[in-house]
């Protein structure tokens, strides 16, 4: 691995720290559980086009397991890992198509990280009442996915790097 | 390293739209609320703890207190809960056939339910 590679990804990987701090202090603005905006999620998109998809799994579960242990606790690890691996492996499936935009995989992948915790959240709770809150989660995991997809565009096309 | 095959604005607004749908569906399944409900169904770690009648009006410690139900006049409502976020207080009152309180710190869920004999949950 090449060291520039390496600054890169720790580079991503200290973005993606900071931007889920950020998020862990902004108060939920919905009351459905697993409703979450994402930010981090720009750095792992970001990756998935800059560097390549193991890149980008490499990043997103650093970064899962690095938050849960400083801001989390062991149960919000489950939710965060179940997340991101439905949403990664939806991501990258998506874009090895090569039909859709930065933007539509980036509202895949909000869809199926809240998906992902919901399903968790069954497992944990063994319950299947939760499946209420999908719709609700679809939609936001949507608009949110949009907003973090043209913010992910915008740095991929700026964020001129070579490998 | 990307794919160079065509992209299109209308792949993506089939995928978005497609979800959006798939939103839909879900709400029209699952949503609940057509009907009045008449008892609070109080679900820990999935398995059921108590269950309340709407008709008569109480404040009770959940889960050893760490949620507090009241019931009045018909409605449900989480008063407090001991978890950080306390989305559980802020989803609200409910009273229809079918909709949930969940707190997923305390792993637990109130569910409303239109019959009091054996039903099972609703999902």
């Amino acid at each position: 691995m090449k060291t520039k590679k390496i600054a890169v990804l720790a580079l991503a990987i200290a973005l993606a720290m900071i931007l889920s701090f950020v998020e862990s202090q902004i108060p939920a603005f919905v009351a459905i559980p697993g409703v979450k905006i994402g930010l981090a999620n720009i750095a792992v998109v970001f990756v998935l086009y800059k560097l390549g998809w193991k890149e980008a799994v490499l990043i997103s579960l650093v970064r899962v397991v690095m938050v849960s242990m400083l801001f989390g606790t062991l149960v919000s690890l489950f939710y965060s890992v179940a997340g991101a691996v439905l949403s990664l492996t939806g991501m990258v499936l998506l874009k090895k198509t090569g039909l859709f935009s930065t933007v539509a995989v980036s509202v895949t992948g909000g869809v199926l990280h809240n998906v992902g915790q919901i399903l968790m959240a069954c497992l944990l709770l063994e319950t299947n009442v939760i499946v209420y809150y999908l719709p609700f989660l679809i939609l936001s995991g949507v608009i949110a996915g949009v907003v973090i997809g043209v913010v992910a565009a915008i740095m991929v096309n700026r964020v001129q790097v070579e490998y | 390293m990307s794919a160079k095959r065509k992209k299109s604005p209308v792949f993506d607004l089939i995928l978005i739209g497609g979800l959006l749908l798939l939103a839909l569906v879900c709400y029209l399944l699952f949503a609940g609320g057509k009907s009045e409900g008449n008892v609070a169904v109080v679900c820990v770690n999935g398995v059921e703890t108590d269950r309340y009648p709407l008709v008569q009006n109480g404040r009770y410690p959940l889960n050893g207190g760490s949620n507090i139900l009241i019931i009045e006049n018909g409605y449900a409502w989480l008063e407090d809960a001991d978890c950080p976020d306390k989305l559980c207080v802020r989803q609200g009152k409910v009273h229809l056939d079918g909709q949930v309180i969940t707190c997923l710190p305390n792993k637990l869920t109130v569910t409303i339910c239109a019959d009091n004999s054996e039903v099972e949950l609703i999902s």
